[in-house]
């Protein structure tokens, strides 16, 4: 501490003489001369894990910045685990479940109540799990608070928000073809995992018009129960007093069962071409992609590290060559994916004009040949380790963000000191670790290639690269509508 | 080209009338953790400390963006954005003597070969071609002295974050966050790109740019359409002209254009510096002092002398197109910095689309059903210059745009004849006052807002003052200025007309 403040004040005086020193004018030092000195030590601030008898987990951050309290629970079961039959029936859940209101109040009267004091009690889904979340100043916690229990207690779903949801959704499926990066993204997803997988697949105008109000029912009754839920609460309070204000509210509340995840099978893609056509763009957008892995396999650290110079940073290659060099995007990156319980997916996007869609896909099979025939340098390792290791400290530079991640760990049942481990295995990875994953994860041979973009243009047809599966992406009707009102995307060609 | 829903400039708190007790920011209080310095050169400097981790961000406001380019050269404030990226004279070079003659080289090349392209009558093909290769071997050769991505590496291997820019319609900013051992390297790095821009990869990068605008225009439908709702919309003001620039003027503007550009934009006065976070404002502006302090002392450029003219009477732009619909429209309305005005409408759009109880959402979404997102929002597309107040929204399967417009009118009208509620009214406050407080707890966030309030309006604490004149709205303000804007004859329409049914859905049952 004390050497720190010194070699502050030694700085300061230098920089101070040697601008009074007509020569320093406008030739400062170069970049490499300008000392770092080493960062002040810094122990991010650990929420307070408290369980209850009903298993029941609740962080408490305090953070006395400012004059709120945010707090999320978060309750396993999500979109994938919700019937084929049924897609969309999370997502609905999770807007009627807020909009619906509670057994004493109806939604509009809480949108009313709580915007007339800057509060907002929000709900949604997601793909495993659902979340209720409260944002408001610390004065009105009380009564927010009890408008959050009540929803996890005593939700109502009033059936009249039940179409206001659907049509949300039946309106992103109706527009789900008018972004081209939109339709890449979703059908690579589809490639990768492939297209009924509960990781990939998309709710359709059918198993929207199929759920119920009996059905937000049922899964409310299915998943909310204390033992599936993690609290989460930061802001401007004592401990103490939230830690009685929570059990108060939930101690009594009882255990009930704990549905098992789906067992999903992960085969990775079939390889090949596969073509998009959309004629209204003069950009396609590219693919590529096949199955990565998760974050507790011991690879992990050397992914992150290859990542970073394979095509996560501006200044990886995929950047450099195919931005900067060859002028061939605007947009691309890529690397191997990663999710906490499910494998993640290798991933390369970028989007070239059309009539350059050969020679990027071109670029892009260059890259990957690349990790063979010019492997990573220790000047390239070096490079990304120190900026992951650099940059560590924003991983918990705010105690919002600490509790976010100690949540996650959490929820996924990952040791609380992840993030620790996490800077230990950077630290360790060899040049010899980052050329044996890219070897093990990027096979160029086991690559989906997916094009989204208007083929009459590109510089060579697709079929140059092999056999071409074209994929329809026109939206299936919804049930009973009149088979004249529909035409796809794919006319006059 | 973005809509800036709850813009930087309407924030805002007075905090004095929130039920706020003892640990709560105010104005006061974030007065003695800010100071500004303007230096010699006309640079101002904003130090805002904030002692939270060791970590700090900046912003960098340079008061120019598309709005000073004209016909020709359209994108070159973005184009100069992307170039800031490239180095330094030693920064990303092997050796500058030897790649200073040779981007000379690429300019004088560039030159005959577009002088020679672009005539009109007596073109010699074999000529172009000629003159074509002598450019690219220039570049080739200039090639060889780039330490591709140098600038990039440095900042992202000492462990910058967010490391970005983006330009606007009268802006241009950029901005990362560093730990806080890096504050005279990051003085180094920002000041060096200004005081010794090189540009290197220059017909590259354009290549790069023009694929930006392939992917936020040409291949998305909304960008198609806003692209022609503002050209309407403003037929005189800069504001008519998109950011990324027209296809013609990507294909032919020149480095030696992009130089001059910043020669006469970038000068000290036209830039504001905010550094947020862990640093100990004492140490920090001596830093500041000695780095930026070394950019040319040089005048401001004149304003920009072209207003739009009132408009007489109303516009409309159809894009007919494969996609959904979308329905927009626009009033012409005086710039953010009339602080008379401004607050009113940052009311409306509080008013009209802030959440589930606003007016759009509760007509047009819950009871309608026509719409799956309706609002209405201040400052499009931007706020330095008389912008416009647009109300925008997304039909649901088998509605139309007609449809929307019909349902929207209504609303405006009972502006117009019908005060709007005590509870609207108290609630609009609450929320602008609660919504900058939210804003203060995020380095990132902070930098920005007190940057650009200080290059904008002059002074940071804007951001806060414009919440304290919201706080003495009358709803007499809110008729009055419904009155006087939202009239037929300053209306500008924009639609979407789907060229094909959408998954066939026709009522909703």
């Amino acid at each position: 501490m004390m050497a720190q403040d010194r070699f502050r004040s030694i700085l300061v005086l230098t920089l101070s003489l040697s601008s009074l020193l007509p020569a320093a004018k406008g030739q400062v030092a170069d970049w490499r001369q300008i000392v770092i000195p080493p960062l002040p030590a810094f122990n991010p601030q650990e929420p307070r894990r408290v369980e209850l008898h009903n298993g029941m987990v609740i962080f408490l951050q305090e953070d006395l910045e400012l004059p709120f309290i945010r707090g999320t629970a978060r309750i396993r079961g999500g979109s994938r685990d919700e019937p084929a039959t049924k897609i969309g029936l999370a997502a609905i859940y999770g807007q009627v479940w807020r909009t619906g209101g509670t057994r004493s109040r109806t939604g509009d009267d809480l949108d009313d109540y709580l915007e007339a004091r800057a509060a907002r009690v929000e709900t949604g889904g997601g793909i495993d799990s659902t979340s209720i979340s409260l944002d408001c100043l610390k004065d009105n916690f009380d009564e927010v608070f009890k408008i959050f229990v009540e929803l996890l207690r005593e939700p109502e779903f009033r059936d009249d928000k039940v179409p206001l949801a659907k049509n949300q959704l039946d309106t992103g499926i109706a527009r789900r073809n008018d972004e081209p990066a939109g339709v890449a993204a979703r059908e690579a997803q589809k490639l990768g995992y492939g297209a009924n997988s509960p990781y990939a697949r998309q709710p359709e105008y059918a198993t929207v018009a199929a759920v119920t109000r009996d059905d937000l029912v049922n899964w409310h009754n299915t998943y909310v129960h204390p033992n599936n839920v993690i609290l989460g609460v930061v802001g401007d309070f004592d401990s103490k007093t939230m830690e009685e204000k929570i059990r108060t509210a939930f101690d009594s509340w009882p255990k009930g069962p704990a549905p098992a995840p789906p067992q999903v099978s992960f085969n990775g893609p079939k390889p090949g071409m596969y073509l998009v056509q959309k004629d209204d763009v003069n950009q396609s957008n590219i693919r590529m992609v096949e199955l990565g892995t998760r974050r507790d396999n011991p690879d992990y650290y050397a992914i992150t590290v290859f990542n970073e110079i394979f095509g996560g940073s501006f200044s990886s290659r995929l950047v450099e060559d195919v931005r900067t060099k060859k002028g061939l995007a605007y947009h691309v990156g890529g690397g191997i994916g990663t999710a906490f319980d499910h494998p993640g997916l290798f991933q390369i996007s970028m989007g070239t004009k059309s009539g350059t869609t050969a020679a990027a896909i071109d670029a892009l099979y260059e890259e990957i040949d690349g990790l063979k025939t010019r492997p990573p340098t220790e000047e390239e390792l070096k490079r990304a380790k120190d900026s992951i290791l650099n940059s560590f400290v924003f991983e918990f530079d705010s105690k919002g963000k600490v509790l976010q991640e100690r949540m996650s760990y959490e929820f996924y049942g990952y040791p609380a000191d992840f993030l620790e481990r996490y800077r230990a295995g950077i630290e360790k990875v060899s040049l010899e670790d980052v050329q044996r994953v890219a070897q093990k994860y990027v096979h160029k041979d086991g690559l989906a290639v997916l094009v989204v973009g208007k083929a009459a243009d590109f510089d060579k047809p697709l079929t140059s690269f092999g056999p071409v599966a074209d994929i329809d992406i026109s939206i299936p009707p919804p049930p009973g509508a009149a088979k004249a009102a529909i035409s796809t995307t794919s006319e006059a060609r | 080209m973005r809509i800036r829903a709850l813009s930087i400039l309407l924030g805002g708190a007075l905090f004095a009338a929130l039920p706020v007790t003892s640990s709560g920011q105010d104005l006061a209080s974030l007065e003695k953790q800010v100071t500004v310095k303007v230096l010699d050169n006309g640079l101002t400097v904003v130090v805002c400390e904030r002692h939270e981790a060791p970590v700090f961000s900046f912003f960098t406001h340079v008061d120019v963006g598309s709005d000073r380019e004209y016909p020709g050269i359209t994108g070159l404030a973005h184009m100069f954005e992307h170039m800031a990226f490239k180095g330094t004279d030693k920064i990303g070079t092997k050796d500058w003597p030897a790649e200073k003659v040779a981007l000379a080289k690429v300019e004088t090349t560039y030159a005959a070969y577009d002088r020679e392209r672009r005539r009109e009558f007596g073109r010699d093909e074999q000529k172009v071609a000629e003159l074509k290769k002598a450019w690219e071997d220039a570049i080739a050769e200039a090639q060889t002295y780039v330490v591709p991505h140098a600038f990039d590496e440095i900042v992202e291997e000492n462990g910058g974050v967010g490391l970005n820019a983006f330009t606007t319609n009268e802006e241009t900013a950029y901005h990362y966050s560093f730990p806080v051992n890096r504050v005279e390297l990051w003085a180094y790095l920002e000041s060096e790109r200004f005081l010794h821009p090189v540009m290197r990869e220059f017909y590259k990068e354009r290549d790069v740019v023009y694929e930006e605008r392939r992917m936020r225009t040409d291949s998305d439908p909304n960008g198609r359409l806003f692209e022609q709702f503002l050209g309407t919309a403003f037929i005189a003001h800069p504001y008519g002209r998109p950011v990324v620039g027209w296809p013609s003027d990507l294909k032919t503007f020149s480095a030696t254009d992009a130089e001059n550009f910043f020669e006469k934009y970038y000068v000290a006065p036209n830039i504001v510096v905010a550094i947020v976070g862990d640093v100990k404002t004492a140490e920090v502006l001596p830093i500041v002092q000695q780095y930026f302090g070394r950019l040319p002392k040089r005048p401001q450029p004149e304003p920009l002398a072209t207003v739009e003219p009132a408009q007489d009477s109303q516009r409309q732009v159809t894009v007919q197109d494969p996609a959904q619909p979308l329905y927009v429209e626009g009033y012409h309305k005086p710039s953010a910095r009339d602080t008379k005005e401004e607050p009113v409408f940052d009311a409306l759009q509080d008013l009209l689309s802030n959440g589930r109880t606003s007016r759009l959402y509760r007509s047009l979404v819950r009871d309608k059903k026509i719409a799956a997102f309706a609002g209405g929002f201040n400052d499009f597309p931007g706020a330095k210059y008389p912008d416009l107040f647009v109300f925008f929204a997304f039909p649901t399967p088998g509605h139309t745009p007609g449809e929307l417009r019909d349902a929207i009118r209504p609303e405006i009208e009972r502006l117009k004849t019908e005060d709007i509620t005590d509870d609207e009214l108290a609630m609009i406050k609450t929320r602008s006052k609660a919504d900058l407080l939210r804003t203060l707890g995020d380095n990132a966030g902070l930098a920005s807002q007190f940057a650009t309030a200080q290059g904008v309006f002059g002074d940071w604490r804007e951001f806060f003052h414009e919440v304290q004149r919201m706080d003495q709205l009358q709803k007499a303000d809110i008729r009055r200025v419904a009155n006087q804007t939202f009239v037929d004859s300053n209306r500008v329409l924009g639609m979407i007309e789907s060229t094909q049914m959408a998954g066939g859905r026709k009522k909703q049952q």
